[in-house]
């Protein structure tokens, strides 16, 4: 903008200051384009900007206004100008029945800018009220909600598995390794604590095994059994194992506590 | 903990449901805490009582369209929001615009979003909108290609601080006889 003062006369009248509101020439408003929600909001700007009363809006100036800037948009951007061509028809259609005589017969005609003006006054009011939806804080922009850190304990449990399952477990073992014994004489250390830590050891590789797994029938005698089983009787009574069964009869998995 | 009457202790058992809850609590969930052998008028009072305690304090007790919930006090949301400085991404003029419509006409249809925009409706706002659990299907006009109607959310109303669609902000009076 050049920085002098202005020495302006427009129709016999002098102008000191440029004017507010500066009309926009067409070949500006590529930068406008996007600016504009539809038609409506289209023809809204042009009302506001040139002042013109809504209730009884100057048809010839507002389509002549429209055109100039639909027909710079269908150069620039044909596809958004569907919505645009349709308005346009619109006006025109509204303007001609504006110049055509009143039929004699028809008394009180309606205005036929009315539907036009009850959609840009409809689309106005949606128009500001989504501003002022915009500007309600909400939940994450604005308004902030308590959420205390809960560790809510999970409500289904582990089916519990009773002392006569397990014994019923134990006793298939005993009878399967009936059928692998052998006799030796020997003796045997067996250490229940070993065996906690050998059962601990194998349940960190395997997260989850079958209790009948736990046993090596095949190879360990009887005495080693009972080691064994007494070493799992320890750990789940030290709480270091789970040991679950999902119904009666079906087959018990033993895991390490904690580990999910 | 042995079941109590105690109204402080009562008080204490809401307070700590509604500090730990992620969504707010209904009257009923707040029933079931007491395994409803609590009186709804009863409730009411206590949450009343639990609102006036926490008056002087940071958060307060406020009620939304799916129930009440602790959020802190407005006073102090520009200093929270300091701890997420990533602004909440801004919808664009044309979702907040139809939201407005659904708001303030539900249930409408595509169609009647459309006649009120002037241009037709980008099928990705409806999504975001869906997305965002403001606005879902409530039904199909029984009218050729059977559209569907959509209509806000209680989550819209809990998201924007509201108990019901009456509290919306007000439209301007001048247009709203004419519908």
């Amino acid at each position: 903008m050049i920085d002098t003062p202005l020495n302006a006369k427009i129709k016999g009248e002098e102008f000191t200051t440029l004017p507010k509101d500066l009309y926009i020439p067409p070949d500006a408003l590529e930068v406008y384009l996007d600016a504009f929600e539809g038609p409506l909001d289209l023809l809204l700007y042009l009302i506001r900007k040139h002042n013109l009363d809504i209730l009884d809006i100057p048809m010839a100036d507002l389509t002549r206004q429209y055109m100039v800037y639909v027909e710079k948009m269908r150069a620039i951007k044909l596809e958004l100008a569907g919505d645009y061509l349709l308005m346009s028809a619109m006006l025109i259609e509204i303007k001609s029945r504006m110049l055509l005589p009143k039929p004699t017969e028809v008394l009180e005609e309606d205005d036929p800018r009315a539907e036009l003006v009850r959609r840009l006054m409809e689309y106005e009011a949606i128009k500001l009220v989504a501003q002022r939806l915009d500007e309600m804080p909400k939940v994450g922009d604005g308004i902030h909600v308590a959420s205390v850190y809960f560790q809510h304990i999970s409500l289904v449990k582990p089916p519990e598995v009773s002392l006569d399952d397990l014994a019923e477990a134990w006793r298939n073992v005993l009878k399967r390794a009936s059928h692998f014994q052998h006799h030796k004489v020997g003796r045997a250390e067996l250490s229940v604590r070993e065996h906690m830590s050998m059962i601990l050891r194998r349940l960190k590789s395997d997260r989850m095994l079958e209790f009948t797994q736990l046993f090596d029938v095949v190879n360990d005698g009887i005495p080693k059994l009972v080691v064994c089983f007494l070493a799992i009787l320890e750990l789940a009574r030290e709480g270091l194992l789970r040991i679950t069964q999902q119904q009666a009869f079906s087959p018990i998995y033993v895991q390490i506590n904690g580990d999910e | 903990m042995s079941e109590t009457s105690n109204i402080r202790e009562l008080k204490n058992v809401l307070e700590v449901a509604l500090l730990t809850s992620h969504q707010p609590l209904s009257l009923d969930d707040m029933l079931r805490l007491f395994a409803e052998r609590m009186e709804r008028a009863t409730l009411r009072m206590l949450l009343d009582e639990l609102r006036q305690d926490w008056t002087e304090r940071t958060m307060e007790l406020v009620q939304v369209a799916s129930g009440y919930r602790f959020q802190a006090r407005e006073e102090y949301s520009i200093y929270l929001t300091r701890l997420n400085p990533e602004k909440q991404a801004k919808y664009s003029r044309a979702v907040m615009e139809t939201l407005a419509i659904i708001a303030y006409r539900q249930p409408v249809t595509r169609g009647d979003i459309e006649e009120i925009r002037g241009v037709t409706v980008n099928p990705n706002v409806m999504r975001q909108l869906q997305e965002r659990d403001w606005v879902d299907v409530v039904g199909q006009r029984e009218v050729p290609g059977r559209p569907s109607l959509y209509a806000t959310t209680k989550h819209f109303l809990d998201d924007f601080n509201l108990r019901s669609l009456a509290e919306l902000p007000p439209m301007d009076a001048f247009v709203q006889g004419e519908i």
